[in-house]
């Protein structure tokens, strides 16, 4: 019996790339639907009624939600290619990095994006101090899977890719080769890996998005 | 050779009861480092540099910070009475219920009682827990994990205990057996659980904590 997995995203969002790179780097066939998220449709919100918020995968006409959620699932559905260590004691590792860059590291560039004076001046040196405490865990390695990409390097795609759009949009730099240049490694490498470019928007669309949502006064996420 | 197992706590701590109760349904023996709310010993700011909190479980010397990250590494270890569901899928929905309690719930709760009670936070505090009370009613046993209890239920343990709490120290009340009548009975259940009564904190200390925290 083929299995049948669908996939509904959003092609600029930095938490529907995670999944589709972790689904690509298994090998893993997928429909992918794209939401229209000023307008979700009705088959959407029936597999997530909860959030209603992209990522959300179905495997088997059953649904699962949120993007590091997810990437476990595959990680467990399907073997091969494993993402995450088996060492116990690394696992945890993986998942403390992976909710810091959600809880801490994303939640200050989303400050920074939004805010203006003090609480953006406060939201930009936390997240250069987030970005070198993350930066401290690679000790070496070419990424954070070790030689190849594994879970925090895919929570830290947003990284890699959507903070120099944020960057270059908003004409702040925080996260910079001078400031980071161990993460700054990182990125470059991560950037040219094939699979990693075959998911990715292109750059200057990303862009162009990001200045359409900051001119509509829009939130990025 | 023998395991080396210690966690860094503070009493009174949901999420430090979260490992505690996790350390006792798998019967390990640990050794509770008390800190001091507030001054916290070198040993734990070596540990937690990141966040510097509790709790923090040191095995053999490693150290595991979040509270819901030590659970699934104690499942992991010890496998014996697990946490979590073997199917992928049941799983996957106990993450994420264990994660909408962490990351939404409890924050709303608290913005609840930090905004003294204000309408449109306690009608989204009342929207989420809805979802969880949902949740339980779908189950239809008498905990998150079934007969046992799970990783659900343990990050729940804030609803069970704390919230009732907050709520007496602040006067300030939504969690209602008339509203939420499976999660008042599984709250009951919780906390009289073998594993979780010893773990508790007195609650007269806890009430007066909040009252002073939430300026009643």
């Amino acid at each position: 019996m083929a299995e049948e997995v669908k996939m509904f995203g959003f092609w600029a969002s930095p938490f529907s790339y995670r999944v589709e790179l972790a689904l690509n780097l298994k090998g893993i066939r997928y429909e992918f639907i794209e939401e229209n998220l000023q307008n979700k449709s009705r088959s959407f919100l029936n597999y997530n009624p909860i959030t209603k918020k992209i990522p959300v995968i179905v495997h088997n006409e059953k649904s699962i939600v949120e993007s590091l959620v997810i990437l476990e699932y595959i990680d467990e559905t399907w073997k091969d290619i494993p993402l995450l260590p088996q060492d116990p004691h690394k696992r945890a590792l993986a998942r403390f990095w992976a909710n810091f860059i959600d809880d801490k590291i994303m939640k200050s560039a989303h400050r920074i994006a939004t805010s203006s004076g003090k609480e953006r001046e406060d939201a930009i040196e936390e997240n250069v101090e987030n970005l070198k405490l993350l930066e401290k865990e690679l000790a070496g390695k070419d990424f954070f899977g070790g030689n190849s990409i594994g879970y925090i390097d895919i929570a830290a795609s947003v990284i890699a890719i959507w903070f120099e759009v944020g960057q270059e949009v908003s004409g702040i730099h925080w996260f910079t080769q001078d400031e980071h240049p161990t993460l700054w490694k990182w990125k470059t490498k991560f950037e040219q890996d094939e699979v990693v470019k075959q998911c990715c928007p292109p750059k200057y669309k990303l862009v162009e998005f990001r200045k359409m949502l900051t001119a509509s006064g829009s939130a990025p996420k | 050779m023998a395991d080396e197992v210690k966690l860094y706590s503070l009493s009174g701590s949901p999420f430090v009861c979260r490992a505690k109760i996790a350390l006792n349904i798998k019967g390990i023996e640990y050794e509770n480092m008390e800190e001091t709310f507030g001054n916290f010993s070198a040993d734990l700011l070596k540990y937690n540099p990141v966040y510097k909190k509790v709790p923090v479980l040191v095995h053999n010397g490693k150290a595991i910070c979040e509270s819901l990250v030590i659970v699934e590494y104690i499942d992991d270890v010890w496998k014996a009475v697990p946490l979590l569901p073997q199917d992928p899928h049941e799983k996957a929905i106990a993450r994420f219920c264990a994660k909408f309690i962490d990351d939404k719930f409890i924050p709303t709760a608290f913005k609840v009682f930090g905004s003294h009670g204000d309408e449109q936070v306690i009608a989204e505090a009342c929207e989420q827990l809805q979802l969880i009370e949902n949740e339980l009613k779908n189950k239809g046993t008498k905990f998150f994990g079934g007969d046992n209890i799970n990783l659900v239920d343990l990050s729940a343990d804030f609803i069970a205990y704390w919230l009732g709490i907050i709520e007496e120290a602040t006067d300030i009340k939504f969690f209602t057996k008339e509203k939420f009548p499976k999660l008042t009975e599984w709250a009951y259940n919780f906390v009289e659980c073998e594993f979780v009564k010893g773990v508790l904190p007195p609650r007269a200390p806890l009430v007066e904590f909040f009252k002073k925290r939430f300026g009643n």
